[in-house]
């Protein structure tokens, strides 16, 4: 029984380990945690519109179908028609961009990258903060940068939400000569029509919807793996008892 | 016609001995099952053996789902796993047992070693065993390493790109040899079609050869025990080892409870962490390969990252290939490196389980030093492992004949 007790705490450790390193995948200073729950049917619901209405104009989910989306989000087919599908006309369709690519590479001068995956490449964290990372620059060509990914070519689009920030950094002249810049927090500048705490909200539904799309077989296989379990201890109490008649004999 | 009559008589002739007078069935498995006969004091380090042969089968069974599923061009391959994941029933579970078996096989096989790292199990008269294992391994190592390059996603690609380029090291021939293993001048779509065509058909079938040959050995001269001794020294009346209990039924009802505690472990991650945190599925797999972006940090998968740190331990790119290489390969001299009298751990001295102590921390510290990037503290670090790892075979002739050993008992230690 020792034996077993020692490989259960095996497990234990392995499993620890593995969510543990997922934490701490793709860590950078001022990462906050997008803290999304991923049971909140509500919260993915109003995550779609959210994609929808805001990304998918410009970004695609190429991999990701509208029946898809609907299955565990609880929308009926109709509601997915009227409420979430602007460009496609069937529920098996993917989820496509209405800006054609050539041209966003012509205007961005990078296509906006598809996101069905983004969540899961680039973890949750990181989509939650760059949506909350955009700050004026004088001189960038969208008037903006993000603390996140700097240098990038998006935009601002959700300016109108969350309004517009700067972000302070202090500099500290280290004994060699070289310069530390350290980011000091944000400060609103002209706010959007949401308060803070709304537009967190906002970027969490979204950020929980990415993840969504990015595995949306998830809450299925956690299910089943619970059975898979259940049946795998009762054959092994089957197995060990097997194992012990058969045992009997050995002197 | 006497003889023919009786055997007519017999009630149990029929089909079985149709088939045996053609084909050596029951004395086949006679041989190698029910008469097989190995130590009944087997203890669980015994199961990895066994647990190989599992994962092997579950490789087997669902790379065969995927390969309908799968296709093998750069334009296409990345997306047709995206298909198998999200829209083709039960692709989810078939790619992750894939996945997961494989980094499942490594951990196995590493076990499967280190046991006969701990029982001396290479030694006379197992030499043979080992050196088939050996090579198991290697092809082990290519399979797995082929089969990373088809997902096409950016550490797939870039990770294919770093290993193959190593080959470039080699004097004269290297820039040959790089392009006649990627069969173009970078990584292409022909690359992934011969990798494809390595991982799904020439490669397995070595594997299985192989394992068949593994078995055979082993069954020809028996199986070693945690005591490191010859049960057949003592045996009944029929030549049957007294210390020795038949394959089937014993170890096979001991292996079921065994390969049951590893399905659980096994469908753990499956279900519940199938990327182990980045391990077993890389976050950056998740992004299509992009031949013109390079990742900011790239590793290989983590089963080859004790041998890729002590290839960046060197700064020499040619002598950091060597010894690369030689790390790889030096466990197969082991039989011969190792010149204690006794096989078992149990009968060594302190400084072969100082040594062996010493290396298992090497190889787990070299693991996890592959993953990290190469910066000061961390090649540093590596450096040292490196030379330890190497001082642990190239020493060993001598601490292995300057140990003091215990004696060992007559029989097995056994406790009901």
């Amino acid at each position: 029984m020792v034996r077993f007790k020692r490989l259960a705490g095996l497990v234990g450790l392995a499993v620890c380990f593995a969510s543990a390193q997922g934490i701490a995948a793709g860590g950078s200073t001022h990462m906050e945690p997008a803290d999304i729950d991923p049971n909140n049917v509500a919260s993915l619901q109003r995550g779609a519109r959210n994609f929808m209405n805001f990304c998918s104009g410009c970004h695609s989910a190429q991999y990701v179908r509208y029946k898809t989306v609907g299955k565990y989000l609880e929308l009926s087919e109709e509601q997915l028609v009227d409420n979430l599908m602007f460009n496609a006309d069937k529920t098996f369709e993917t989820i496509q961009a209405s800006m054609p690519s050539d041209d966003a590479k012509r205007w961005y001068g990078v296509a906006p990258p598809d996101l069905s995956l983004t969540a899961r490449a680039k973890g949750v964290d990181y989509v939650y903060n760059f949506l909350k990372g955009f700050y004026v620059e004088e001189g960038s060509p969208t008037g903006v940068n993000n603390l996140v990914l700097s240098g990038t070519s998006m935009p601002h689009v959700l300016w109108e939400l969350q309004g517009y920030q700067a972000a302070n950094f202090s500099h500290h002249e280290n004994e060699d000569g070289s310069v530390t810049t350290t980011f000091e927090g944000f400060e609103m500048l002209s706010p959007g029509s949401m308060d803070a705490e709304d537009y967190d909200e906002f970027v969490r539904d979204t950020v929980n919807f990415l993840a969504y799309i990015a595995e949306p077989i998830r809450s299925d296989r956690r299910k089943l793996g619970v059975w898979v379990l259940m049946f795998l201890i009762f054959f092994f109490i089957l197995a060990s008892m097997l194992k012990k008649q058969i045992w009997k004999d050995v002197k | 016609m006497a003889k023919i009559e009786a055997e007519v008589g017999k009630p149990q002739g029929g089909f079985i001995k149709w088939i045996d007078d053609r084909f050596p069935m029951t004395s086949t498995l006679k041989y190698h099952v029910t008469e097989y006969y190995a130590s009944k004091n087997f203890n669980w380090w015994y199961i990895f053996g066994v647990l190989a042969f599992v994962v092997l089968a579950i490789q087997l069974l669902t790379g065969i789902f995927l390969t309908m599923n799968y296709k093998p061009a750069a334009a296409d391959a990345f997306a047709s796993v995206e298909y198998i994941m999200r829209d083709v029933e039960w692709g989810w579970l078939i790619r992750y047992m894939h996945s997961t078996g494989a980094s499942f096989f490594f951990i196995v096989v590493y076990l499967h070693m280190y046991r006969a790292m701990l029982y001396g199990s290479y030694k006379k008269p197992r030499e043979l065993i080992w050196l088939i294992g050996m090579m198991i391994f290697f092809v082990l190592m290519a399979e797995g390493f082929a089969g990373y390059l088809l997902p096409w996603g950016q550490m797939s690609y870039w990770g294919a790109q770093v290993i193959i380029s190593l080959f470039g090291a080699i004097p004269w021939v290297g820039d040959a040899l790089v392009e006649i293993i990627r069969g173009d001048y970078s990584i292409s779509d022909i690359t992934l079609n011969r990798f494809f065509a390595l991982h799904v058909i020439l490669l397995p079938l070595i594997l299985i050869a192989l394992v068949f040959v593994h078995i055979v050995a082993l069954h020809e001269v028996g199986s070693n025990n945690p005591d490191g001794i010859d049960i057949k020294k003592h045996k009944d009346a029929n030549g049957k080892p007294l210390d020795g209990i038949a394959f089937h039924p014993y170890h096979t009802s001991k292996d079921l409870v065994g390969i049951t505690v590893f399905l659980m472990i096994f469908s753990a991650v499956v279900f519940f962490a199938p990327d182990m945190g980045g391990y077993f599925l890389e976050h950056a797999n998740f992004e299509p390969a992009n031949l013109t972006a390079t990742p900011e940090h790239i590793a290989p998968v983590w089963y080859f990252t004790p041998f890729y740190a002590i290839l960046r331990a060197v700064p020499d790119k040619l002598w950091g290939f060597i010894l690369f290489g030689l790390s790889v390969v030096l466990p197969v001299f082991l039989p011969w490196l190792d010149r204690s009298r006794v096989r078992s751990i149990r009968y060594r001295g302190w400084i072969y389980k100082s040594a062996l102590a010493t290396f298992t921390v090497t190889f787990l510290a070299l693991g996890w030093l592959g993953t990290m990037p190469a910066d000061g503290l961390y090649v540093m670090m590596a450096r040292v492992f490196s030379v330890l790892y190497f001082a642990f075979f190239l020493l060993m002739p001598y601490y292995t004949s300057i140990d003091k050993t215990k004696p060992e008992p007559d029989r097995v230690v056994y406790h009901g």
